[in-house]
């Protein structure tokens, strides 16, 4: 297990100078920077959002009701006369939790079940693949209502359905790549010098899979950001007393009906920026660390 | 001098791979026989080559004699222990007395690895050496293969370096160890012509210097007479010439090598040779041939050729042909 | 039939630009053949692509001409590039595995070709012509009808080149033709090359890294490093009086299989880093006669006689200089 750490521990080190020459690298490299910008910008006005919001997003009557946004309320207030420029600047926090979260769940299960799934092989393999495909099959949004359905709100529980569709993805693609790379000369050299199984998994074939775990794992921020919108937005998310995108997306569709274009756009595109820069990010690395071949 | 490795009737036959249709019309499962009762020893210290076209089974009895891969049937010994059913820790622990090659120098090294770490894994495998020592160990052997200053290379990752270089990291990795025997599959064919000597010369200062024994697998004859002691000569999975070098090239008897050494091109242009010409083209090695399996491409070809497998017999002590016409004389 | 001057290819890359080819310039009679000798990074590849304008882009011929039978190839519009090869210029590619088309017949293979070129060619005739063909190839006329996973790795190589004369070029060029192939075939296929080369009074440029099937096969060489043209002569002259230290510890770096006790050296160092080729003669870092000039300058081409050109300072004192 020292040896994971020391696999993974590297890894980081080596990310952090690979931050500053992102620019060296092209459109791909100013794709992951800007995917960044708009993804820590997001984060920060999330913590600073206490310190900055002008009212409480949860209290009613702060202004008039169902108001367009004025000077006074530059994003309008909702049916209930809350502000909606506080309301976004808390709102993001719980989305970002929930896809924090459900990639770490999905990491945590998803990658090492994929690993000794596919080194092992053989008829465990072909359960676990069996499985997962199965699970794979479902439509996403639908196992996720389930779930969210049985476990009731939260965070935790929203991040826990989210997973659940995600970790086939990550099982997936991780069982791909360790198949093709057990086969590669340099796998058969470290079993020829006499390495022990788990030091080939995690010195060998573990960091040469990492680059596509990151791809998925991007993916995976964006889609969890969709989706946790779209469990709220059924009725399946946080409770009310949270300030959430997801929520004023369905409470401004009720709204729109009367005119009110406020309350459904704003948090409209903060979701969608907020996904886009995870699928910036995603995209962008994904060149980066499988360079398209050049001549 | 003593044996060090033996293989006795060596099998490896891999099943073809059918579509569930295939598996579900045809009755019988075919085999590719890559390997089809090899049997040979190798002397300490010598370089012992397996040589022959693509296709006929060194490279797979080599595998399989390091144990790479697991014999069909057959025995291998090595310093006269039966290492056939070998497996778990005591297999790994063999591992640190005979290590391997490979053809492919940019397929060999992990390219998340730096080469320093690469060769002194086998030393934290083994528990031989960490931290400070090993650096010292990795430095040492780094110097051995002529990848000087060390310094400069031990922190550098596989991309860095050339073809030739990768493989002298390859030879680094394995005798680190200082192994007693060592497989090479074809270690210099993929490198530029004018570095192949640089890694045959140190493979054979590491003889001197260790008392390495080879087992040399390589299609390039060439190559072969330069470096080898003796050689087997492989054709569609058995042996059927094996003498010292001398005399392979001298005097060689099967109608196959002859063919083989007419055919190497030879860098004049005064001397143009006659090749001596073989009809068709190798069988598949799933439908091997009846009798001897050269026949069908045989210019000399009788009607017992076709009936029986000639057995590999001394026509002298130290020289070994299997056909039936050359046992005639 | 053949005349290069001067030749320069370059290849902008993401880390710089790399000068493949550099100054190249050769000729080549009608029924000659020319043998292209290097290794990684000589530039033996990009020089044969270029004699047919197929190098990949984004590298681009940048200086020189190429005149075959006396028109300049590099300025012609694609257009009539497109016409020239396979009727004038052949390229026989190194991979006969990738170069065929799968789901296409054999015999559909030559018929297209023929058809596409000379478009008032009746089908009846085509195929006469395809069976021709492969008779000289040494296939049986029936299996026009196969497809290329049907044939062994040889006989597509011979399929490769088959498509390569159909159209009965006065220049092939064949990149590697036997790289893959074992070392029997190999010398079949060098022989059909042979056969049909002078059966049909084609010149043919033969790239290899095998030193020895050129030494073999070639009337004249030209030795390539790091792009440029180190040494041009005829094989024998080559062969007995090599002049360039790379040729040299080239030649001495070939196992001889009728030698006994052959001692082979290797050249020291490493193959040159294209991007940031060294400084002056290119070879200089790796050579043992490299003098302090050798390090600053370039050696021009100098001609020591006997139609023996080579690129060194030390071949100043036997001749004069060409460049």
């Amino acid at each position: 297990m020292k040896e994971e750490n020391e696999a993974k521990r590297s890894i980081l080190a080596r990310l952090i100078p690979g931050f500053v020459s992102l620019t060296k690298h092209g459109p791909s490299g100013w794709m992951v920077i800007i995917g960044l910008v708009i993804v820590v910008a997001i984060v920060v006005m999330t913590a600073v959002a206490p310190l900055v919001a002008p009212h409480d997003p949860i209290e009613s009557r702060v202004g008039p009701i169902a108001s367009p946004p004025s000077w006074q309320f530059p994003m309008g207030t909702t049916a209930l006369g809350q502000d909606m420029l506080s309301r976004i600047l808390f709102g993001g926090s719980t989305m970002l939790q929930v896809s924090a979260i459900s990639v770490l769940i999905c990491f945590v299960i998803g990658v090492p079940l994929g690993l000794f799934s596919s080194y092992v092989g053989g008829n465990l393999d072909k359960t676990f693949s069996l499985i997962i495909d199965a699970v794979y099959a479902f439509p996403g949004l639908v196992i996720a209502i389930a779930i969210a359905a049985v476990l009731g709100p939260g965070v935790v529980n929203m991040a826990l359905s989210i997973a659940v569709v995600y970790i086939p993805s990550y099982f997936r693609i991780v069982r791909s790549q360790v198949l093709s790379i057990k086969e590669l000369t340099y796998v058969e050299a470290a079993k020829s010098i006499g390495a022990k199984w788990h030091s080939i998994l995690f010195k060998y074939v573990f960091p040469n899979v990492v680059p596509s775990i990151v791809t998925v794992a991007t993916v995976n921020f964006a889609d969890a950001v969709l989706t946790a919108a779209g469990l709220t937005f059924i009725g399946l998310g946080v409770s009310v007393s949270i300030p959430d995108w997801g929520y004023d997306l369905t409470k401004g569709r009720e709204l729109l009906s009367s005119g009110g274009w406020w309350v459904i756009t704003f948090p409209g595109v903060m979701i969608i920026l907020l996904a886009l820069g995870f699928t910036f990010i995603g995209e962008g690395l994904s060149e980066l660390l499988n360079p398209k071949l050049q001549r | 001098m003593s044996e060090i490795v033996r293989v006795e009737n060596l099998v490896k036959y891999f099943p073809v791979q059918k579509s569930l249709l295939e598996q579900f019309f045809a009755r019988k499962v075919d085999y590719v026989r890559a390997v089809d009762h090899v049997t040979f020893s190798i002397k300490k210290g010598e370089i012992f080559t397996l040589a022959g076209e693509s296709g006929c089974g060194k490279t797979t009895t080599a595998r399989v004699l390091i144990r790479l891969l697991q014999p069909t049937s057959g025995r291998i010994f090595f310093n006269d222990q039966d290492i056939t059913q070998l497996k778990g820790e005591k297999l790994r622990l063999l591992r640190r007395k005979m290590q391997m090659i490979f053809q492919d120098p940019y397929a060999s090294l992990n390219p998340r690895m730096r080469i320093g770490d690469s060769i002194g894994h086998p030393l934290e495998i083994y528990g031989i050496a960490r931290g400070g020592e090993k650096v010292k160990k990795v430095l040492e052997v780094l110097g051995k293969v002529g990848l000087t200053p060390p310094e400069q290379f031990i922190n550098l990752y596989p991309l860095n370096l050339s073809g030739g270089q990768r493989q002298r990291v390859a030879l680094a990795r394995s005798i680190i160890l200082e192994p007693e025997f060592m497989v090479a599959d074809e270690p210099v064919s993929m490198i530029d012509v004018s570095l192949r000597t640089t890694i045959i010369e140190l493979m054979l200062n590491f003889r001197k210097e260790l008392g390495i024994t080879y087992l040399f697998v390589t299609h390039d004859l060439a190559v072969a007479k330069y470096i080898s002691d003796r050689i087997a000569i492989m054709y569609l999975g058995r042996i059927i010439e094996l003498t010292d070098k001398k005399t392979l090239f001298n005097e060689p008897l099967h109608p196959y090598t002859q063919a083989l050494l007419s055919a190497i091109p030879v860098p004049d242009p005064e001397r143009r040779r006659k090749m001596i010409e073989l009809k068709g083209e190798v069988p598949s090695a799933i439908h091997v041939p009846s009798g001897c399996r050269f026949h069908t491409r045989c210019p000399y070809a009788e009607e017992i050729c076709k009936e029986r497998e000639p057995d590999l017999v001394p026509v002298t002590p130290d020289h070994l042909v299997a056909c039936h016409l050359t046992e005639r004389k | 039939m053949l005349e290069v001057n001067s030749l320069t290819v370059d290849y902008p890359t993401r880390g710089g630009t790399i000068r493949a080819v550099e100054n190249v310039s050769f000729s080549l009679g009608k029924s000659e053949t020319l043998g292209l000798a290097g290794e990684s990074g000589s530039g033996k590849s990009t020089l044969g692509l270029s004699m047919i304008r197929l190098i990949p882009p984004p590298g681009r011929i940048v200086k020189g001409e190429i005149r075959i039978d006396g028109v300049n190839i590099v300025e012609l519009p694609e257009s009539k590039m497109r016409i020239l090869r396979g009727q004038k210029v052949a390229y026989i590619f190194q991979d006969p595995m990738t170069s065929l088309n799968p789901v296409k017949k054999i015999g559909a293979h030559f018929v297209e070709l023929i058809r596409t070129h000379e478009p008032n060619t009746k089908k009846e005739d085509a195929l006469e012509r395809t069976k021709k063909v492969l008779g000289l190839l040494g296939i049986l006329p029936e299996r026009m009808n196969d497809y290329p996973h049907q044939f062994s790795g040889g006989m597509r190589q011979r399929i490769m080149i088959g498509l390569g004369i159909t159209l009965n070029p006065n220049l092939v060029i064949a990149d590697e033709p036997t790289t893959a192939l074992d070392v029997i075939v190999q010398a079949k296929i060098l022989d059909l090359l042979e056969n049909l080369r002078r059966a049909y009074g084609m010149a043919l440029i033969l790239i290899s890294h095998d030193l020895s099937i050129i030494l073999e096969r070639c009337d004249r060489i030209i030795v390539l490093y790091a792009g440029n043209m180190v040494e041009y002569a005829s094989s024998a002259e080559l062969h007995k009086n090599p002049i360039h230290p790379y040729t040299q510890g080239l030649l001495r770096s070939i196992p001889n299989i009728e030698l006994s006790d052959q001692r082979l050296s290797a050249i020291p160092g490493s193959p040159p880093n294209m991007l940031n080729p060294p400084k002056g003669c290119r070879f200089s870092p790796r050579c043992r006669h490299a003098e302090e000039k050798c390090g600053l300058m370039e050696p021009s081409l100098i001609d020591v006689g006997n139609n023996h050109f080579v690129k060194c300072f030390a071949a100043n004192d036997e001749g004069v200089a060409v460049e």
